[in-house]
């Protein structure tokens, strides 16, 4: 059943096809403000910049469809970076190993998200702001309160670099090759039996142990997803910018209301994780279309926050009046 | 029901007293005095703030919805309230009153929009929180305002070693423990939190039960933003939201024992989880505990208090509300 | 009608319990409060304050050159030898804004270096510091609690926000322990001595003439800002525009970043997909490094830059060969509170306001500045002016 609705979602679903359509709205106001967006160079440079969102959302919407929060990524993008800064130290031989350290890292991080969580029955909110205050806390008792160290020319090169003198487009950046291929995975595991078994464990946790589903452990992989998301997103944000205090400072909140601009519903069982990444994406190019409408910068806030309710309503309400999805909410709106 | 609302708020003044124990000891091996009359004072202090904004919380958790604004409510009503008194103590009454009905407009706003357009409350509440920080960087460029001596005494003047703001809090957590045990709309809170379907087809007013306690959140926050005034003697904007008091506000209330899942806990709660924060605030402070270093222990401390409560919980009350919580999380988007 | 009901029992809770805490102890003297805030609106430029820190750039500042952290400039000597203490190992406390931000890491390491040295030396016993996290509220609380404690000989208070801790330390100074005040600054004179380099204007004004100087007539300048709404960093770009004003650059807009590398790689590279940028003007030196590689990234020749004394900025600037400026504010200060808490409890006079140089890092003095912080970490400052202390490279390189 979860599945039919799943797909019923995908297909045509209320959140799915709202950001579908807000997101072309925006690119065509882009355009309009500066049509020399979307040549080869530009349009590049602005996908490179979105790739890490595009990832972090990948992986919020795992945990975010089985039923969880994950609130610690962001915390966890900046520690990546900051570990990888002052392992490598500028030594180009240690750019692979530290990697391996990162994800590994980032796979610890997830698994303990994920069996307080499962295990210790803590709800997920509270985990993983616990787990943001530890990180935060951890990293900067270890680098006495500002990163030090930095970060060699290889590590630097996914962020920043991609396959140059290509006819057009001018650079393909390796982020936007990393962003397609996370995205591609994503999409494939989605509908493996892990994530049938995953959204299932997000609409009716009973009903999915019923049949056989291990909810526990798919909930505790989630995490573990979106620890290495995280992690990836760090290579690359690290790579694109290099090392500073703030890497990744609230990007838990936008990576969230990316993935329900998505049209996934917070509370597990519903959306598709293609809406999720095309959510990051649409505040992506919501900031790039602030910026080239020179709207002044303290008023951006309040524009952004506008657009996200009224985004999210509007789906919310569209949801309702499909025959399909009505039967599933009539809890929230009765009408 | 009543039986086992005691038990669990007996356990959370155990924990007090745990934190109370241990800190006292920890303090007294380090050469000090944890209940010195100015470590007492200093301790009753730092509850008030969070105090106010966590009962507040208490109430939209209890529906099983969230308040994310209101840190950026409570700077909202200290710049009203500043603005409004202008140094002017014939304006004293004026100005807190203004304050709380621009602070409860805000909870009627994330109300309506939580419950008349179906946004999940992350969203809704973090959009409105966004709105205000644009109104509030694009309109005041700084603190502005002047608060009368008069009521900058909210803020200072105490009584033997309780701060007036302290006993304003603890007469308001007095109130709102009454309002909920003894009133139609707190029992409905309850009902709503615990399971909205089974309280609609009771007879519930569901919708307006939820504004109701949005309302009286944006109000509490409404009081936190007049204590940030008298404190600070001028309105802030910047000040009260970027010290994320939400999540502070929210890690009170759960360790106070009130479910995130809504329908269980209550004020008396919450006090004491903001009671071991504050002893905790005051512990590291006497203690000399790096900066860093309480940020890990304040995370592990939170996520260790609610896995204990967990397993009290899950064994007490077996599995009667997951059934519940597998039926309405899609919709009211709570994990 | 609950709901009015319990705003109607509220209000007056609040009511009867402020015509009872009138009456109660501990009242802060909080006239001075309303003489100094009397604008009810705080504008971020002032004309007089502006002309007189552009004009204490060009002041020699008394004291000798090689301990900047003691010199200051057109000092007024008070005299505090009502504060004096006689014997030593006096209790120093320290309420800290936080130690968020680089710059702050950097000063408060030096300050717990000088700290060990006045230490040894008999001067300060123990040094009690909290640390507020960039709460205001809280840090309202701690220098509650050092008051309260009354184990504070001194107390040194680096305020988190100008206007917010105004009543705090008045009530601190109200005490009658001496109150040293530094880096930002409160709307009250009570505290016996307040250190600060010259100031957000000085910086400012410092980058925005350099563009001026060395950039054609009509060029474009891109303004890199922190946030809004800090005075410190108000008043440098207030002056940043004061000079523009008056100059041919054409400004292409100013964006926060929240001193975000990857947020300051977006814009400009943004700006740079419009239209050619030809100057950078930023309010603090964090994620400098960023913006230079969005021009490297976009293949566009480097701009004309104003960062600060951070090494990773100045570290670039070196290697890409390109004409920038460092302005700095002055990281020495750290040192200048806990010297000035001993001078205070041996009763010796201070300046009333004591400005500190404030000297921005030229191309001709880049060369010696990276040399003499050869092993410091990217994120340190240049001119933390901790060379002589014991403990320097390794408190400041391995923290």
């Amino acid at each position: 059943m979860g599945r039919i609705r799943t797909a019923a979602a995908a297909l045509a679903g209320g959140g799915t096809g709202t950001v579908f359509a807000l997101l072309a709205a925006i690119f065509i106001a882009v355009a309009f403000t500066n049509p020399g967006f979307f040549e080869g160079p530009s349009l590049m440079a602005f996908l490179k910049q979105a790739a890490p969102l595009v990832i972090l959302a990948a992986g919020q919407y795992f945990v975010i469809v089985s039923g969880n929060f994950d609130l610690s990524v962001g915390a966890l993008v900046g520690a990546q970076v900051v570990i990888a800064a002052r392992l490598i130290d500028g030594e180009e031989s240690r750019t692979l190993p530290v990697m391996g350290v990162m994800l590994l890292f980032g796979l610890a991080v997830g698994l303990v998200n994920g069996l307080v969580t499962t295990a210790l029955k803590v709800q997920s909110f509270i985990t993983t702001l616990g787990m943001m205050l530890v990180l935060t806390g951890a990293i900067r008792l270890w680098t006495g309160g500002a990163p030090t160290g930095s970060l060699s020319e290889a590590f630097r090169g996914p962020g920043r670099r991609g396959i140059d003198d290509v006819p057009l487009i001018g650079q393909i950046p390796w982020a936007v090759l990393i962003m397609i291929g996370v995205g591609a995975a994503a999409i494939w595991l989605m509908r493996t039996r892990f994530g049938r078994v995953l959204v299932a464990s997000g609409d009716n946790e009973l009903a999915a142990e019923l049949s056989g589903g291990r909810v526990d452990t798919v909930r505790t992989v989630a995490f573990v997803l979106s620890g290495l998301s995280a992690t990836v997103a760090g290579v690359l944000i690290g790579g694109y910018a290099g090392v500073s205090a703030q890497v990744g400072q609230g990007m838990e909140f936008t990576v969230i209301t990316a993935v329900v601009l998505g049209g996934v519903v917070l509370g597990g069982g519903r959306g598709a994780v293609v809406a999720a990444m095309a959510g990051a994406l649409t505040i992506e190019a919501l900031f790039a279309l602030f910026n080239q409408m020179a709207l002044p910068s303290t008023i951006r806030p309040a524009a952004q926050g506008l657009i996200i309710i009224a985004a999210v309503a509007y789906a919310a309400k569209r949801r309702t009046r499909r025959p399909v999805a009505a039967t599933a909410t009539t809890n929230a709106n009765p009408s | 029901m009543s039986l086992r609302r005691l038990d669990t708020t007996a356990l959370i003044y155990l924990a007090l007293a745990g934190v109370v124990a241990i800190g006292g000891i920890a303090v007294a091996i380090d050469g000090g005095n944890l209940f010195s009359t100015a470590n007492l004072v200093d301790m009753f202090t730092r509850t008030s703030l969070t105090g106010f904004l966590a009962l507040g919380m208490t109430l939209v958790i209890l529906c099983r919805s969230l308040d994310l604004s209101v840190g950026y409510t409570a700077a909202l009503a200290s710049m009203v309230a500043a603005t409004t008194m202008d140094g002017d103590p014939n304006r004293i009454v004026l100005g807190a009153l203004a304050a709380l009905l621009v602070a409860g407009l805000v909870g009627a706003a994330n109300g309506a929009i939580v419950s008349f357009l179906g946004v999940n409350p992350f969203i809704a509440t973090l959009g409105v929180g966004l709105i205000i920080k644009g109104y509030l960087d694009t309109e005041y460029k700084g603190p502005a305002g002047l608060v009368p001596t008069a009521f900058q005494q909210f803020g200072y003047s105490r009584i033997a070693f309780v701060p007036v703001s302290t006993l304003v809090m603890l007469a308001l957590a007095a109130a709102g423990i009454w309002f909920l045990r003894s009133t139609r709309t707190g029992h409905h809170m309850y009902a709503v939190g615990g399971n909205i379907d089974v309280a609609r087809m009771s007879g519930v007013r569901t919708k307006s039960t939820l504004m109701t306690a949005h309302i009286l959140c944006g109000m509490f926050a409404g009081v936190a933003g007049l204590l940030l005034a008298a404190r600070f003697g001028t309105g802030s904007a910047t000040e009260a939201y970027s010290n994320l008091y939400e999540l502070d506000a929210i890690a009170a209330v759960v360790l106070g024992g009130t479910l995130l899942l809504g329908g269980r806990g209550g004020i008396a709660g919450t006090v004491a989880g903001v009671l071991i924060l504050a002893v905790l605030d005051t512990v590291f402070n006497v203690m000399q505990i790096n900066p860093f270093a309480k940020d890990v222990l304040r995370g592990a401390i939170i996520i260790t208090a609610v896995a204990i409560y967990a397993r009290r919980q899950l064994s007490r009350t077996a599995r009667r509300p997951r059934f519940a919580a597998a039926g309405t999380a899609a919709d009211t988007g709570r994990p | 009608m609950q709901t009015t009901r319990l705003a109607l029992a509220s209000a007056a809770a609040v009511g009867l319990l402020l015509a009872v805490g009138c009456t109660t102890d501990e009242i802060p003297e909080a006239e001075t409060t309303e003489e100094a805030t009397a604008s009810t609106e705080e504008e971020w430029f002032v004309q007089a304050d502006y002309e007189e820190q552009l004009a204490q750039r060009d002041i020699e500042p008394e004291g000798d050159p090689t301990t900047p952290w003691l010199q200051a400039i057109e000092p007024e000597w008070v005299d505090t030898s009502e504060y004096a203490v006689d014997g030593g190992d006096h209790t120093v406390c320290f309420s800290n804004a936080s130690v968020s931000n680089p710059w702050r890491v950097t000063g408060w390491i030096t300050m717990q270096q000088q700290v060990e040295v006045l230490q040894e030396a008999g001067e300060i016993g123990e040094f009690l510091h909290s640390d507020a996290a960039d709460d205001d509220e809280k840090q309202i609380s701690d220098i509650q609690a050092f008051i309260d404690s009354g184990e504070c000989d001194a107390l040194l208070i680096s305020p988190s926000t100008t206007a917010t801790l105004t009543p705090a330390v008045e009530a601190a100074c109200e005490s009658g322990i001496p109150v040293v005040v530094f880096d930002r600054g409160v709307n009250t004179d009570c505290a016996v001595t307040f250190i600060h380099p010259i100031g957000g204007y000085a910086f400012g004004a410092d980058a925005a003439e350099f563009l001026v100087d060395n950039l054609e007539p009509g060029s474009t300048v891109l303004a890199l800002r922190i946030l809004p709404g800090v005075d410190v960093l108000e008043h440098r770009w207030a002056a940043a525009q004061e000079i523009f004003a008056d100059s041919e650059l054409e400004i292409l807009g100013n964006e926060f970043t929240g001193g975000d590398a990857a947020e300051i790689k977006n814009i400009v590279t943004q700006y740079l997909q419009r239209g050619e940028v030809d100057g950078i003007w930023m309010d603090a030196g964090d994620g400098a490094v960023a913006a230079i590689e969005a021009f490297e990234d976009a293949g566009q020749p480097y701009p004309v830059m104003t960062g600060e004394d951070e090494l990773s900025f100045m570290r670039k600037w070196k290697e890409t060969g390109m004409t920038a400026l460092a302005p700095v504010y002055s990281n020495f200060q750290w040192r200048t509170p806990v010297l000035a808490a001993t001078m205070i409890l041996n009763g010796e006079q201070v300046p009333k306001e004591w400005v500190l140089p404030q000297e921005p890092i030229t191309e001709a003095e880049l060369d010696d500045y990276l040399e003499r912080n050869e092993d410091m970490p990217s994120l340190h400052y240049a001119k933390f002016g901790g060379e002589d202390l014991p403990g320097f490279p390794d408190a400041w390189r391995d923290r």
